[in-house]
């Protein structure tokens, strides 16, 4: 695999970048694997990538019914924080956010982590008080924010509206290390990294049945034919209550379409990612100059990638109360993606009924910024068959033991 | 240059001249002008700079396909980036900037990008900025973010006005060109109700520069007869400047409908009026988007496509240049050619990647004597900020030059794609068609109503109809297709005969030549504004990026402000020819609203300041107004946090509320707090099954406390129900619980014990309720008289019904407080009244109001729980030491069996203490971690953290809440709160009561 | 925006009712059912792609719940309640 580097770039220059291989392989499937993993988003590609770096296994299929990267890796508002209140969920984000910080070095992609800072919003006392809480958990598990006042958000984010009118904004939750990173290029960068160890990427091919020997499974089908696996690891987000299905299982999640929208590009005005719990809406900026948008999730249940105008609606009010000059911008671009939500928000990494078949799901509106903390917690579940410490927490057992990991009081919808 | 000719110009009226700047500069246009026809007739061919590169760039279409000419107008409030000119009709006094420039339009700094491009292709960025690792935030991105972005932000609010029109629509017909127009007088012929909307501000789309015959008149005059019937026709609505933005499900339109002009010549209030339309059926007859062709330099000012130069021409009677270069795939653009030849104007060569073509427009070039060089591409057109010359080469081969043809503007046409956006929003297929080179509806999988029937037909062009004899018959069909769906009585369609002109075949090549050197390659453009150039998707391919969507995330291929309108296809053949598959195997991406991008104020539509989610106002709130409330919101509501007096700070008013109640005399408006009535034969046991209390024990005319808890047994609300008589109870919510509760008591009603025989009403609004604190609130309702108060008539949680100060009134003594307090409901109307006449009545005892936050430090002195701030969605009553709230009588209730899991019973769970601090008298900080045992292995620790934290005026120290592990055993032990790296506080854990534990006063 | 079809109130704008999630399995006597049983009736709703029975709410209405069949790719009513409840 050639090094990408700005040399190599300059080099390639004078010869028309006629040099550059695939990024990745497209490998058609072998028969046997030590681990197959399902869904090739950047939860299943990062739960390969560490299952090779800290455990060594290389034996690895990716499957993948459409392209790679292209459900919710693809159709995010790429924001990266770990300021969340819950200890469990702390640790994961927080373990998430500073493999992020040296990803791009890790894998030789630059996949344009940037800690530009995510600002929350407090528009109630409630919201305050909470937001608090936040901060004082997060100092003590070394997750590093401040409480800012209203004045200096107004310095930090001029076109920011402070005094409401609706909702005056009386503080906020900064945490400086958090921020953004390019969605596609982080499904990119591990994709090339795992190929090139050998591990096989293998796109539009949809698992159509899973063979149980006992309580195991030995093989799956697929419709480019069946492949045995010693482990097999479901990482499909919206889908996989119809992957547990064709297992023979059940999961506890609903399936939903969340939205995002992006402006025409402008010149910079906004360097953070600002959160509007209270009203419902945050904000950044991309590289390109794009003002990213996102907001709640759809009503009801399902599964178009279209979503409903309604929500957006809702959304750029939100937006145009906080940041008032973007009224006169224009909606360039809008989608949706399938997200899956667990009763309590948290996401499920865990065994199933199935001795080995492993489950990494319900990240609802919040899985992009756990990609790397997921695959690496992931990677030591299918490793060892035993979750480690990040993963522990997050199991389906703690359904039926009522230990929820509720994350609602300190982000009321958004993630 | 580009001037203006007298011959053409069917939309302007040359007797209103127009004044606008362009870059400062004072130029004059004609009523009926676009910004960008206008431009052009003043010879501003140079209107942008790329996104990327910064190179020069100038007018590509003339509509909303237009990917160059972005430019900013207006100032202050009223500034917009990124506006299109060809989408701006012109009016008086336009202020037009163009943008992405460093330094001026003509020399830009930026330029000099254009000079790294070889080592800035498609997607170089993944592949460099990486070390240091801090450079990328604060070096490299910085420079990126910088040159990206296109125009300026607005630096104000915006001053416009927005709103929203809703209606049912039977039939709409989207897009008036020849197929719209037709579609919907044959439609309305037959009795059915159809509107009719154009995306442009005049009717006739392409056809009105089309020069065939219809009924033995020119086109344009045809267009104009239907245009006065419909206008005429009762059934018909004609919406101009109207564009559909998205088609959602169930025949759901959204609508935007642009009054810029009208607002500029204070027509209209309202700047854009987003349109949500509930559709029967939808008609689309959309047209079709005229595809550049790709060569070396066809980014070049001047280089233009083939339908822009025939619009500005006859539309607006604008020149693309004096000599015009024809390069073309098809026999569109022939058309352009002859009407330029016509106009006096000098086409040297017409250049077609055919071997050959037939038909009228081919004879009446030859018989003009005008040049045409079959098999031929162009090499690369020479030029900087204008095109010069074009380099004509043979099409197969890699672009030897075999002649300099000089010119000052090429006009191109690679075909045509039917507009099928709004057909894709709502799920329906598309597929392509090779003969027609386009993607067309695919009928068999066709976007459904709720019913599970089609809801979209599609006419014109837009179905791949392109010749207006077809366009006729089409219309018939579909017309009677409607017909039958709207079972209307048949009408004959009218007979029309076109004097059509004949066209030869297109064919498919996209690009010249075939096999273009790589050199070429790097300065072919595919899509315009992000700079994609064929060298970029030859890159991702070559890369294996190689899916649709990965080949335009890796470019950014189609993602720029025309979303791929004019870039798309051209990529999608490149990747068909790449892969060596048909172009449906490769597929398209899905086409998302919005179809054309619309402003964020019409999406927010009037719902903005005041009417951005509206205030809740108590039937009191004028009055805290009035009285010096700072407000707080609580819900959609807003409650005086505190009423300050002057000079006064807010602690300091909250201090003296307190000590006021404490000592004398306290009302608070607790109106906001829900109220619902449950009343039936089973409400008693329907209300056991709601609360974790046992309800049905309550005797009439009494109070109690009770709590909800969701089916996970987690504490979600509290309040006090009141049996108001025997099958009918009151319950209190939370403020922010009214709504809540509310529809949770409905929703267990109606669908799992509908059996019972209860009815239940929110009254919320229909009361409103006041609070009595203090020692002397029985004096007062005894002076306010009417009603039996005294302590043997109406004990602790003891209810009353009567008049007091002649006003209906319900009399609850409980409190919140702690001290002697009555919650008094009085009917909405008499709230004002009543309040007042407590005041009044009061002074004498030193009434005083009082707001929440005096109330919440009233009631945390006293150990009562705040949902929300003791609970978070995580703890049960038992938590919160009310588990003798929670029935164990009761067989079932809501959250009983959730509670009975391993978790709710472990003796490690958080159980709320108090705090009180040792040797300080600050206050303990908001949420603050806890732990115990020092803070070197702070996290391994932690225990807990404070709940509620407040100075108590009354004990004159610092008091807090805490849920701590284990906290019951952890009483009379020293614990810390760490606030930041140098301070932490020491507090001893004790009982959550700080004042009168016992409940003497308020039992008094 | 859908449009829900009210056994009352006919055809409304999805914006005037509230979703109820899908209909699960009915509520267990609490007092014979295991921990997982429980659990499993709290968590467990069908989540197909395709048809599926959920519940809606007139909440800015005439507040009646009610259930339709509703495909969760297409959005097609396949089933709308009866007119009288």
């Amino acid at each position: 695999m050639k090094k990408y580097s700005a040399f190599a770039l300059v080099k390639e220059a004078f010869n028309n970048h006629l040099g550059w291989g695939r990024a990745w392989r497209h490998a058609q499937p072998k028969k046997r694997y030590k681990v197959i993993i399902v869904g090739a988003g950047g939860h299943g590609l990062a739960t390969a990538y560490y299952l090779g770096k800290n455990f060594g296994i290389r034996d690895v299929a990716v499957i993948e019914k459409g392209w790679l990267g292209g459900g919710n890796t693809g159709r995010n508002t790429t924001i990266i924080r770990s300021n969340y209140l819950q200890e469990e969920s702390a640790a994961i984000y927080e373990k998430s956010r500073s493999l992020y910080e040296t990803l791009s070095q890790e894998l030789n992609y630059n996949i344009m982590f940037s800690p530009r800072g995510v600002m929350m919003l407090c528009q109630t006392e409630h919201e305050l008080r909470a937001m608090k809480r936040t901060y004082y958990a997060n100092r003590l598990f070394g997750v590093q924010t401040e409480m800012v006042s209203p004045m200096r958000m107004k310095e930090m984010i001029p076109i920011i509206n402070t005094d409401g009118p609706r909702y005056p904004i009386l503080g906020g939750l900064w945490q400086p290390r958090g921020g953004t990173a390019r969605h596609d290029a982080v499904a990119w960068g591990y994709a090339r990294a795992i190929s090139s160890w050998g591990a096989d990427i293998i796109e539009n091919c949809e698992v159509t049945g899973i063979v149980r020997e006992a309580s195991k499974v030995a093989s799956i089908q697929t419709t480019k034919g069946s492949i045995d696996c010693e482990k097999l690891c479901f990482v499909v987000a919206g889908s996989s209550s119809l992957l547990a299905e064709l297992a023979g299982f059940r999961l506890p999640l609903e399936s939903v379409a969340l939205q995002a929208l992006v402006s025409e590009p402008i010149k910079p005005v906004m360097d953070c990612v600002v959160m509007a719990n209270t009203v419902h809406g945050y904000m950044s900026q991309s590289d390109k100059g794009e003002m990213v948008i996102g907001g709640g999730a759809d009503g009801c249940n399902n599964y178009s990638q279209r979503g409903s105008f309604q929500h957006i609606e809702e959304t750029v009010r939100a937006l145009i109360e906080t940041f008032p000059i973007i009224s006169r911008l224009r909606q360039l671009r809008q989608w949706g993606g399938i997200v899956d939500m667990t009763g309590d928000r948290s996401p499920i990494i865990s065994k199933t009924p199935v001795e080995n078949i492993f489950l990494n799901c319900g990240w609802g509106t919040g899985g992009f910024k756990a990609i790397p903390g997921s695959g690496w917690a992931t990677a030591e579940l299918v490793a060892h068959g035993n979750p480690g410490k990040l993963a522990a927490p997050f199991s389906l057992a703690r359904f039926v033991e009522g230990r929820m990991i509720d994350e609602s009081i300190a982000a009321a919808v958004a993630h | 240059m580009s001037t203006r000719i007298s011959k053409a110009g069917r939309l302007l009226d040359r007797n209103k001249r127009l004044s606008f700047t362009f870059n400062g500069r004072n130029l004059f246009g004609f009523q009926g002008d676009t910004l960008a026809s206008a431009l052009l007739a003043n010879d501003q061919v140079l209107v942008g700079r790329s996104f990327k590169y910064h190179r020069p760039r100038g007018f590509v279409s003339s509509g909303v396909d237009e990917p160059n000419a972005l430019m900013s107008l207006g100032h202050g409030g009223n500034f917009e980036p990124n506006r299109s000119a060809t989408t701006v009709e012109l009016v008086d006094g336009i202020e037009a900037v163009s943008q992405n420039h460093l330094g001026s339009l003509d020399w830009d700094l930026g330029f000099i990008n254009n000079f790294f491009a070889k080592i800035f292709p498609a997607g170089f960025y993944y592949k460099t900025f990486m070390k240091p690792r801090f450079a990328w935030k604060h070096l490299f991105e910085p420079i990126i973010r910088n040159a990206a972005g296109l125009g300026r932000a607005p630096s104000l609010p915006d001053e416009a006005a927005y709103d929203y029109f809703y209606a049912h629509v039977d039939i709409l017909v989207i897009g008036a060109g020849m197929a719209g127009l037709l579609a919907t007088y044959e439609l309305a012929k037959s009795g059915l109700k159809v509107t009719l909307v154009e995306q442009k501000h005049y009717l006739g789309g392409y056809a009105l520069s089309d020069d065939f015959e219809v009924d033995g008149v020119a086109v344009p005059k045809w267009l104009e007869n239907i245009e006065k019937k419909l206008i005429d026709s009762d059934n018909v609505q004609i919406k101009k400047n109207f564009t559909a933005i998205g088609v959602h499900d169930h025949g759901y339109l959204i609508g935007c409908e642009n009054l810029e002009v009208a607002e500029k010549m204070g027509r209209s209030s309202i700047r854009h009026r987003l349109w949500r339309l509930r559709t029967k059926q939808i008609v689309l007859a959309t047209g079709a988007i005229e595809r550049p062709l790709i060569f070396a330099g066809n980014d070049i000012p001047g280089v233009m496509l083939s339908s822009a130069a025939l619009d500005f021409y006859k539309l607006y009677g604008v020149s693309p240049g004096d000599r015009t270069v024809v390069v073309t795939n098809n026999d569109s653009a022939y058309l352009t050619a002859i009407n330029l030849y016509n106009a006096g104007l000098s086409v040297p060569v017409v250049i077609d990647v055919r071997e050959e073509s037939s038909g009228d427009l081919f004879e009446s070039l030859r018989s003009m004597g005008i040049r045409i060089e079959y098999g031929k591409g162009i090499a690369s057109v020479l030029g900087k900020k204008r095109v010069k010359a074009v380099e004509l080469c043979s099409l197969t081969g890699e672009g030897s030059v075999q002649e300099t043809i000089e010119c000052d503007s090429v006009i191109m046409s690679g075909g045509w794609s039917s507009a099928v956006h709004l057909w894709s929003h709502c799920g329906g297929r598309l597929i392509w068609n090779d003969q027609l080179d386009t993607f067309l509806p695919d009928a068999s999988k066709s976007p459904i109503d709720e019913n599970g029937e089609d809801f979209i037909a599609v006419v014109g062009a837009a179905s791949g109809s392109f010749w207006p004899s077809e366009v006729v018959q089409n219309v018939k069909q579909i017309v009677q297709k409607i017909q039958k769906k709207f079972k209307t009585s048949k009408v004959k369609s009218s007979s029309i005969s076109i004097q059509e002109i004949k066209y030869g075949d297109s064919n498919s090549k996209y690009f010249t030549p075939e096999g273009a050197s790589e050199k070429l390659k790097s300065k072919c453009f595919v899509d315009f504004q992000n700079d994609v150039k064929l060298s970029d998707l030859r890159l991702a391919t070559q890369e294996g990026y190689e899916s649709v969507e990965h080949l335009k995330r890796y470019t950014t291929l189609g993602m720029a402000t025309d979303q791929g309108k004019l870039s798309n296809i051209n990529g999608l053949k490149y990747l068909a020819d790449f892969l060596g598959r048909e172009i449906n195997e490769v597929g398209t991406t899905t086409f998302r609203p919005p179809y054309t991008p619309i402003s964020l104020g019409s999406i927010a539509g009037e719902a903005r300041k005041g009417l951005f989610k509206p205030v809740r106002k108590t039937t009191l709130h004028l009055w805290h107004e009035a009285n010096g409330a700072s407000w707080e919101p609580v819900g959609d509501w807003r409650r005086p946090y505190a009423y300050l007096k002057k000079n006064e700070t807010i602690e300091q008013a909250v201090s003296r509320e307190v000590t006021n109640t404490r000592n004398a005399l306290g009302i608070l408006d607790a109106s906001t707090l829900g109220k619902i009535i449950v009343s039936g034969p089973d409400a008693a046991n329907f209300l056991d099954l709601m609360y974790t209390n046992m309800i049905s024990t309550l005797q009439v005319g009494r109070c109690r406390y009770g709590l909800m808890c969701n089916e996970n047994g987690f504490l979600f609300d509290d309040g006090v129900v009141v049996r108001l008589a025997e099958e009918t109870f009151l319950c209190h919510t939370t403020t922010g619980g009214a709504d809540r509760v509310y529809s949770w008591m409905e929703e267990w009603h109606q669908t799992e014990w509908w059996n019972k025989r209860v009815f239940i009403q929110n009254v919320t609004e229909q009361f409103t309720q006041i609070t009595i604190a203090g020692p002397k609130s029985r004096l007062l309702l005894e002076e306010l008289g009417g009603l039996d108060v005294s302590r043997v008539s109406l004990k602790p949680l003891d209810y009353l019904e009567g008049e007091l100060a002649k006003i209906k009134a319900r009399v609850f003594r409980i409190s919140f407080s702690g001290e002697l307090s009555f919650e008094i409901a009085v009917p909405s109307q008499f709230g004002l009244e009543f309040w007042e006449k407590c005041l009044e009545t009061g002074s004498q005892f030193g009434i005083s109001p009082y707001g929440t936050e005096a109330l919440h430090v009233m009631r945390a002195e006293k150990g009562f729980i705040m949902i929300g701030d003791e609970t978070d969605g995580t703890v049960i009553p038992q938590d919160l030491n009310l588990g003798w709230a929670v029935s164990k009588k009761k067989k079932d209730f809501i959250g009983k069996r959730a509670q009975e899991r391993i978790f709710m019973n472990d003796p490690n769970r958080k159980t709320l203490v108090g705090l009180s601090l040792q040797n300080s008298s600050e206050k303990i900080p908001d949420g603050a971690s806890v732990i115990i045992g020092g803070v070197d292995q702070a996290n391994d620790n932690v225990i807990g953290h404070v709940t509620s934290t407040y100075f108590s005026p009354t004990l004159d120290k610092p008091i807090a809440m805490a849920l701590l592990k284990d906290g019951k055993n952890l009483l009379g032990r020293s614990i810390e709160i760490p606030v930041d790296s140098e301070k932490i506080l020491k507090a001893i854990v004790s009982e959550p009561k700080f004042y009168d534990a016992e409940g003497n006063r308020q039992n008094d | 925006m859908l449009l829900i079809h009210c056994p009352f109130c006919k055809n409304r704008n999805e914006t005037e009712f509230v979703y109820g999630g899908p209909v699960g399995a009915n509520r267990p006597d609490p007092n014979l059912v295991s921990d997982e049983e429980w659990v499993d009736y709290l968590t467990m709703v069908p989540n197909p792609m395709g048809p599926v029975y959920e519940r809606w709410w007139h909440a800015r209405g005439c507040d009646q719940w009610f259930i339709i069949c509703r495909d969760t790719v297409t959005h097609e009513i396949l089933e709308n309640p009866s007119e009288e409840p």
